[in-house]
């Protein structure tokens, strides 16, 4: 029997229903999570495209007790349940924070902190689509270099964000914590894996997945797991696991995917190529992808 | 409706509304082809992918149509149909 | 045995709210509140008080903590004044929405800008749309049991609101007081463990936060609106209540002081309420038919008490430690709303008072009444509220 047949013979704790565009990145990645999971879990989601997709009045899919408070308190809200799970000895609940690159970036960012400096007993998981895709596609903090979002357009004079992607999960683990990975909605064996081991260390805990969005990255709703697999095997996004400050693991890249062919899958990105074809640009982005290959060591042989 | 104090809302609940509705194709299984392998049911992001005694049921209730367990099939036993509405 | 002990306002409170036992509590410092989650955090230090503790990054989040542990099922409180309350706005409102209870001690200081850490109630009344009940106490004894009336009301299951106690900042929270102890076993008796009906649950797994559409959002208002209502009653009865058990009564919503034959009636919130109870013995010494009408749940707006109290009166001077800047004082605009068509109802006369820590005193007060008579003789209409104490000479002008 295969394990994705073993997986799916668990019963969905993230059921039908719910309110996400086809072929969402987000959706997929929570059922993964919660299948990792178990349900001895109470999430807590601040406001965003999982909050908003799961939660019209009287339609929700969460089979685990769920709550959304406000946008930019998601990490505080699961302090204070992990504070009166403590205090009532609910010694097995455990609390998990699943919250998009919005609120984790920017709005929330102070409360994270917070939150990651007390050692509060939450593993956060950052579901990543790179902007304010619930209200549209503005530009956040995750968004990548060069990409165009509705509040960076690319123009005669613009090329979308020039600013780079906030380093969170480093920046996560410079606050001293037991466990930090990275993760993509297109390895999902891989990204239980990390749920379960996370799950095994108390204290605070980040987990930052990719997940890629086809209404507003501009790409056809069954290409999501292709595109997140361009991602990864361009070093665009490099996946590994810190513990105790450390990278013990890395996944490994079998052959190295120019940034090119994970560029021109998204209208995000179309405004890199066509008749003026943006080289300079590219190349920078090459750069990015380049930089963490080595600084990761991601070429080479996988080990699964 | 009922409405409770607080807005408190039972889970599970949003089985209650049938998205298939969004649909505008359709995924159709040759169980012939498929290799039982477990991967349409991983990559559905609306749990409409069942695995019921070694067989696979695509629950038209909730399926969007969105493609991914045709595109990721490893056989190719998923074709996606266009439904005319 | 009750005990009797001379102690700072904010150890007074951080004795009453250990004694109701909260499991979670937030601290975030803010002047002049911090003496009592500092009081608190020296009593979880020594063992005498089992509570999660919890050192927050900003009063965002100390409400967001509470909000969480009451979700979750605990008993739950913090502290803030001025600034640290206008960033709590959000999360109050979303609490009350989502009918979460907790109490929070709000200590009364003016807010920036000018930046001033002296007493005033703009803090707080800048908090009263958002569905919290707020008490007002005159006194830091008063304080004391406000608080252990106040997480019965919260938890209550008809109310389920978080409720604040508004105290005046440095007058109330640093000035030394006698005050009486009750024993932990009355308050234990009074106030029995934090059980609601839906709390975060693995067994029984449900969803907080949805999204109201358009045919629901009104109706989930009035709800809260109706837990207001019932809340006046209910206050009352938990009020009366611990007044049986301490001994000690201070009234219902309001508390109504020579009022039955007063010409000119002052209402006020706070602890000027205090000096005016000497104001108008000393006026009534010299004559005038004074009294004075002390608010002690100002949300839910006890108007039907106030009219009670006041209609027999020529004249009522509301003497307001905030405004809404463009409009008057936030009781002023409340009472003469409600009194608005009421048959031969009294002058209402807004008066702005003791903003930024302008001492409410005895001489000013007696010129407050002056002022109000003279509205009354003079027939009084569409005028500026009368702002106390005011020195018109130093008001900055031009650039």
């Amino acid at each position: 029997m295969t394990t994705a047949k073993k997986n799916a013979q668990q019963e969905d704790l993230f059921v039908s229903g719910h309110r996400a565009c086809h072929g969402c990145g987000m959706a997929l990645s929570v059922r993964h999570i919660l299948k990792a999971t178990g349900e001895d879990v109470i999430v807590v989601t601040p406001t965003g495209c999982l909050e908003t997709f799961t939660s019209p009045y009287g339609y929700s899919p969460w089979r685990v007790p769920w709550i959304h408070h406000l946008f930019e308190n998601g990490p505080s809200i699961a302090t204070g349940v992990a504070a009166a799970l403590r205090a009532q000895k609910r010694d097995t609940t455990r609390v998990v924070g699943i919250g998009g690159d919005g609120s984790t970036f920017d709005i929330g960012f102070g409360a994270l902190s917070g939150m990651l400096e007390r050692g509060d007993d939450i593993l956060y998981i950052c579901v990543d689509n790179g902007a304010y895709m619930n209200t549209g596609g503005q530009r956040s903090g995750a968004t990548p270099l060069y990409a165009a979002t509705s509040t960076h357009p690319s123009g005669k004079k613009s090329v979308g964000k020039v600013e780079m992607k906030k380093n969170i999960p480093m920046i996560v683990a410079a606050h001293g914590i037991p466990y930090v990975a990275t993760a993509s909605v297109a390895y999902v064996k891989d990204l239980q894996k990390k749920v379960k081991r996370a799950m095994e260390f108390r204290g605070p805990r980040y987990i930052q997945v990719d997940t890629p969005c086809p209404s507003v990255w501009g790409f056809p709703s069954d290409h999501t797991l292709e595109v997140g697999r361009m991602g990864v095997q361009s070093g665009l996004i490099p996946l590994f696991e810190m513990e105790e400050g450390k990278v013990i693991h890395v996944r490994k890249i079998k052959k190295q995917v120019p940034v090119e062919e994970y560029l021109k899958l998204q209208k995000r990105f179309r405004h890199l190529f066509g008749e003026a074809e943006r080289e300079k640009e590219i190349a920078a982005i090459q750069t990015l992808a380049d930089r963490n290959i080595e600084e990761f060591g991601l070429l080479g042989k996988s080990k699964e | 409706m009922e409405l409770t104090i607080g807005a408190v809302v039972k889970g599970g609940t949003s089985l209650g509304y049938k998205t298939g509705s969004w649909r505008d194709q359709r995924p159709v299984l040759d169980m012939k082809k498929c290799k039982v392998c477990g991967q349409c049911e991983s990559v559905c992001p609306d749990s409409a992918v069942h695995v019921v005694e070694e067989t696979y049921i695509i629950d038209y209730d909730y399926c969007k149509g969105c493609g991914l367990c045709a595109y990721e099939c490893p056989a190719d036993a998923i074709t996606m149909i266009r439904e005319d509405k | 045995m009750s005990v009797v002990k001379v102690l700072e306002g904010s150890e007074a409170v951080a004795l009453a709210v250990k004694a109701c036992r909260p499991q979670v509590i937030s601290a975030y410092p803010i002047s002049p509140q911090t003496h009592i989650v500092e009081g608190i955090a020296k009593f979880v230090a020594d063992g005498d008080m089992d509570a999660e503790y919890v050192r927050v990054d900003s009063e965002f989040s100390a409400a967001s903590v509470i909000s969480g542990a009451s979700a979750a099922g605990s008993r739950a409180y913090t502290a803030s004044s001025s600034q640290g309350l206008l960033l709590m706005s959000e999360v109050l409102y979303a609490s009350c929405g989502m009918r979460l209870p907790f109490v929070i001690t709000g200590v009364n200081r003016t807010v920036s800008a000018p930046i001033s850490i002296q007493v005033d109630q703009q803090d707080t009344m800048s908090l009263r749309d958002c569905g919290m009940i707020q008490l007002f106490v005159e006194s830091s004894q008063e304080a004391y049991d406000a608080h252990i009336t106040a997480f019965k009301i919260a938890e209550d299951p008809k109310i389920l609101l978080p409720v604040m106690v508004c105290m005046d900042g440095w007058v109330l929270t640093h000035s030394y007081e006698r005050i009486t102890l009750s024993e932990e076993k009355d308050v234990d008796h009074f106030l029995p463990p934090f059980k609601p009906a839906n709390f975060l649950d693995v067994k029984n797994p449900k969803t907080w936060g949805s999204i109201g559409e358009e045919d629901m959002v009104m109706e989930f208002r009035y709800s809260v609106q109706q837990a207001m209502q019932y809340a006046k009653g209910r206050i009352k009865e938990i009020f009366a209540e611990w007044a049986g058990i301490s001994g000690r009564n201070y009234g219902g919503l309001i508390e109504s002081y020579k009022t039955d034959d007063a010409e000119v009636i002052l209402l006020a919130m706070g602890s000027m309420a205090g000096t005016m109870k000497d104001a108008v013995d000393n006026l009534r010494s010299a004559g005038d038919k004074v009294g004075l009408v002390k608010i002690r749940s100002y949300r839910p707006f006890p108007y039907e008490d106030i009219w009670e109290a006041v209609k027999g009166a020529k004249a009522v001077a509301v003497v307001d430690a905030n405004l809404s800047l463009g409009s008057e004082g936030a009781i002023g605009m409340d009472l003469k709303a409600k009194l608005y068509g009421a048959p031969n109802a009294p002058l209402v006369v807004d008066v702005i008072a003791g903003l930024g820590g302008r001492d409410v005193n005895e001489s000013r007060i007696k010129k407050i009444v002056e002022k109000v008579k003279e509205a009354q003789a003079s027939g009084y209409f569409l005028r500026e509220p009368y702002w106390a104490g005011l020195n018109p000479t130093i008001v900055p002008q031009g650039v």
